[in-house]
C-alpha cells in the first residue's frame, strides 16, 4: 500500500508530460534508478537462491535497502526513511534473531533448498507480473517533477494518506491490531495449557486415565509450538 | 563551484566531529570514571593530565595484527566494524547545533525517521560480528543485542513520535524551532524514557548485557583485535555522541537558552550534550548490570507503557491548547 501511495501522491503532484520526456535520453536520476534497481535485483536473486542462511538474510538487507534508495529516488523521503527503519531495522534483526535462536551454521547448508521452489518461483512470477502490468498501466505517462517541490515529502504523503486513503489505512490498523492480539492470545493459551498439562500429568497417576491422557494432550501442544 | 565547496566543507567538519567528539567522551570517561572511584585516571600520556591517552591507544590498537578466526565467516566478520560506525557518522550530519542551514551538515526533511532508521542499521553490524566469530560467546552477544534492539526500540520511536506531534513536524530543525522552555515538564517523561532507551541500544551500562566482559567476554567482540575492535568501540562513542545530542535536540531546546540565542545558540547545544554525556558516564559508574530479564521486563512493562502515556498526554494538550 505504501509505494501505491507514494506514486499516487507523486502522480498528483506531477503533471502528465510524455511528451517532453524521451526513453532514448535519460537523466542522471534515471540512470541511477536504473542501476540501484539492477544491484536491488540482483541481490534478491542471491537472498533466495544462496546456501548460507546468513548471508541470505543479509542481502535481503542489500535488497531492502536498495528499495529505499529507490524510494528517495522518486522524491518519497518518508517512505524511504520508514522502509529502512521496520524492514533493515526491525525485521531483518528479527530474523536474524531468529537464525541464531535455532541454528545459524558458517558455510553452506545443503538442506536449505525446498522442494516448493518451483511453486514459489511460479508464484513469484504471477505476482511480478500481476504487479508490473497494474502500475505500468496505471501510470505509464506519469513524470515526476524533479525541478519541483518534492512530490513524496512527509507534509504531502501524510496529507494524502489521511485524506484520499484514510479507509484503507484503517483497516490495515485493524488487521495489525487482530494480528497483535491473535499473537498475545495463542502465547498465553499455550502457558496455561503447560499448566493444564502439569495438573494431567498428575493424574496420570491414577492408572485408569494414563493411556489415554497424555496423547490428547501432545497434538495440541505441538501444534501451538509451531504457530508460535 | 561553490556549492560543492560548501558541501565539502560541511562533510569535513563533520568528519572532523565525528573523529574528535568521541575521543572527548572517551577521555572524558577516563578521567569522570577514576575520580569517581576516587582515582587520578592516566596521567602521563601527553603531559598534562594524560591527555592523550587516547591518541595512544589508537596507536596500540593500529599496530596490533589483524587477527580472523579460522573457523570464522572472513568476509562479514571483517565488514561488521564497518556497518556498526558508518551509521553513526550518517547521524551526525543531520544533526543541527545551531539555528539555520548553516549549522548542520544536512537538512533531512524527515530528520527523526532518518536518524532512528539509521541508528537502528548499526546494531545490524554487532548481530553481524556475533554471528562470524564462530564463537559461542558471541552469538550469545548477537543474540542478547538483537532482544534488546527489539525491546528497546519500541519506546525510543514512540517518544520521538510524541515530540514530533508537539512540534508537528518529523524534521529536527523544525523540532527545536518550534521549541517552547515549558515542553521541558511536558514532555520528560518522554525526555527520559528517550534517554534509557537509547543507552540500551548502545549497550551502555547498566544495559550491557550483550557486551558483559564478565560472563560472555565482551559479547560480539571477542574475536576481534586491533584496528577492527578500536572502530567498535568508536561506534560506541560516537553513539554516545548521537544520543546526547538527539535528547538535546528533540527533548532540551537545542539552541534555545535563557541568553545568548542569536550567536552562540551552537554553545547551549555543546553545553547540553557535554551535561548527557557526563549522566551517560555517572551512570556506568553507579549502577550495577542488569539481568538479561529484567532488560527484557524494564523496557516491556515500564518504557512502552510509559512512552504510551506520554503520546497520550501529548495528545491531550495539542488539543487542548489547539
Amino acid at each position: 500500500m505504501t509505494p501505491a501511495a507514494v506514486t499516487v501522491s507523486a502522480a498528483r503532484a506531477t503533471t502528465t508530460a510524455a511528451e517532453t520526456h524521451g526513453f532514448l535520453s535519460p537523466t542522471g536520476v534515471e540512470i541511477a534508478f536504473l542501476l540501484v534497481g539492477l544491484v536491488t535485483f540482483g541481490a534478491a536473486i542471491v537472498t533466495v537462491t544462496t546456501k548460507q542462511l546468513v548471508h541470505a538474510a543479509l542481502w535481503l538487507v542489500v535488497a531492502l535497502g536498495g528499495l529505499a534508495v529507490e524510494y528517495l529516488l522518486l522524491t518519497a523521503e518518508f517512505i524511504a526513511w520508514v522502509q529502512v527503519l521496520i524492514y533493515v531495522g526491525s525485521v531483518v534483526v528479527l530474523l536474524l534473531f531468529g537464525l541464531m535462536l535455532t541454528r545459524a551454521p558458517i558455510g553452506r547448508s545443503p538442506d536449505a533448498d525446498s522442494g516448493n521452489r518451483w511453486a514459489a518461483l511460479t508464484v513469484a512470477i504471477a505476482a511480478a507480473g500481476a504487479l508490473v502490468w497494474v502500475v505500468v498501466d496505471a501510470f505509464r505517462t506519469t513524470w515526476i517533477d524533479l525541478d519541483g517541490a518534492a512530490a513524496g515529502s512527509t507534509a504531502v504523503t501524510g496529507a494524502s494518506l489521511f485524506q484520499s486513503w484514510v479507509l484503507p489505512f484503517e483497516a490495515l490498523s485493524v488487521l495489525l491490531l487482530a494480528a497483535l492480539v491473535g499473537a498475545i492470545v495463542l502465547s498465553r493459551k499455550a502457558k496455561a495449557k503447560t499448566k493444564a498439562e502439569v495438573e494431567a500429568e498428575a493424574k496420570t497417576k491414577t492408572p485408569a486415565t494414563a493411556s489415554d491422557t497424555p496423547r490428547r494432550d501432545d497434538v495440541p501442544r505441538s501444534d501451538k509450538e509451531g504457530a508460535r | 563551484m561553490n556549492d560543492a565547496l560548501d558541501v565539502a566543507l560541511r562533510l569535513l567538519v563533520v568528519f572532523v566531529v565525528f573523529l574528535t567528539f568521541p575521543l572527548l567522551v572517551g577521555q572524558a570517561e577516563h578521567k569522570v570514571m577514576a575520580h569517581m572511584q576516587g582515582r587520578l585516571g592516566p596521567m602521563y600520556a601527553g603531559g598534562f593530565h594524560g591527555w592523550a591517552q587516547l591518541v595512544a591507544d589508537g596507536v596500540k590498537f593500529a599496530q596490533k595484527e589483524d587477527i580472523v578466526p579460522a573457523g570464522a565467516d572472513r568476509r562479514i566478520f571483517q565488514l561488521a566494524p564497518a556497518v556498526a560506525l558508518l551509521p553513526y557518522l550518517m547521524v551526525l550530519l543531520v544533526i543541527p547545533v545551531g539555528p539555520g542551514e548553516g549549522a548542520v551538515g544536512e537538512v533531512v526533511d524527515a530528520g527523526i525517521f532518518f536518524v532512528l532508521a539509521v541508528m537502528g542499521v548499526s546494531v545490524l553490524g554487532s548481530l553481524m560480528a556475533g554471528w562470524a566469530s564462530a564463537n559461542k560467546f558471541s552469538l550469545l552477544g548477537g543474540l542478547r543485542t538483537a532482544a534488546q534492539l527489539l525491546a528497546y526500540e519500541l519506546p525510543m520511536l514512540l517518544t520521538a513520535a510524541s515530540v514530533a506531534m508537539a512540534a508537528g513536524t518529523v524534521s529536527l530543525t523544525g523540532i527545536v524551532d518550534a521549541f517552547e522552555w515549558w515542553w521541558l515538564p511536558w514532555q520528560i517523561v518522554g525526555a527520559i524514557v528517550f534517554f534509557v532507551a537509547g543507552l540500551a541500544e548502545l549497550q551502555r551500562p547498566p544495559f550491557d548485557m550483550p557486551v558483559a566482559d564478565s560472563e560472555i567476554i565482551f559479547g560480539a567482540y571477542t574475536e576481534y583485535t586491533g584496528l577492527r575492535f578500536a572502530l567498535f568501540l568508536l561506534a560506541e562513542y560516537a553513539g554516545i555522541v548521537v544520543l546526547c545530542g538527539l535528547t538535546t535536540v528533540l527533548f532540551l531546546g537545542g539552541w534555545h537558552g535563557p541568553w545568548g540565542a542569536d550567536g552562540l545558540g551552537w554553545v547551549w547545544t555543546l553545553l547540553k550534550a557535554a551535561v548527557l554525556a557526563f549522566v551517560v558516564i555517572w551512570l556506568r559508574v553507579t549502577y550495577p548490570r542488569l539481568r538479561e530479564d529484567q532488560l527484557q521486563k524494564l523496557a516491556w512493562t515500564l518504557l512502552v507503557p510509559l512512552s504510551l502515556a506520554q503520546i497520550a498526554l501529548t495528545g491531550i494538550v495539542k488539543v487542548v491548547i489547539a
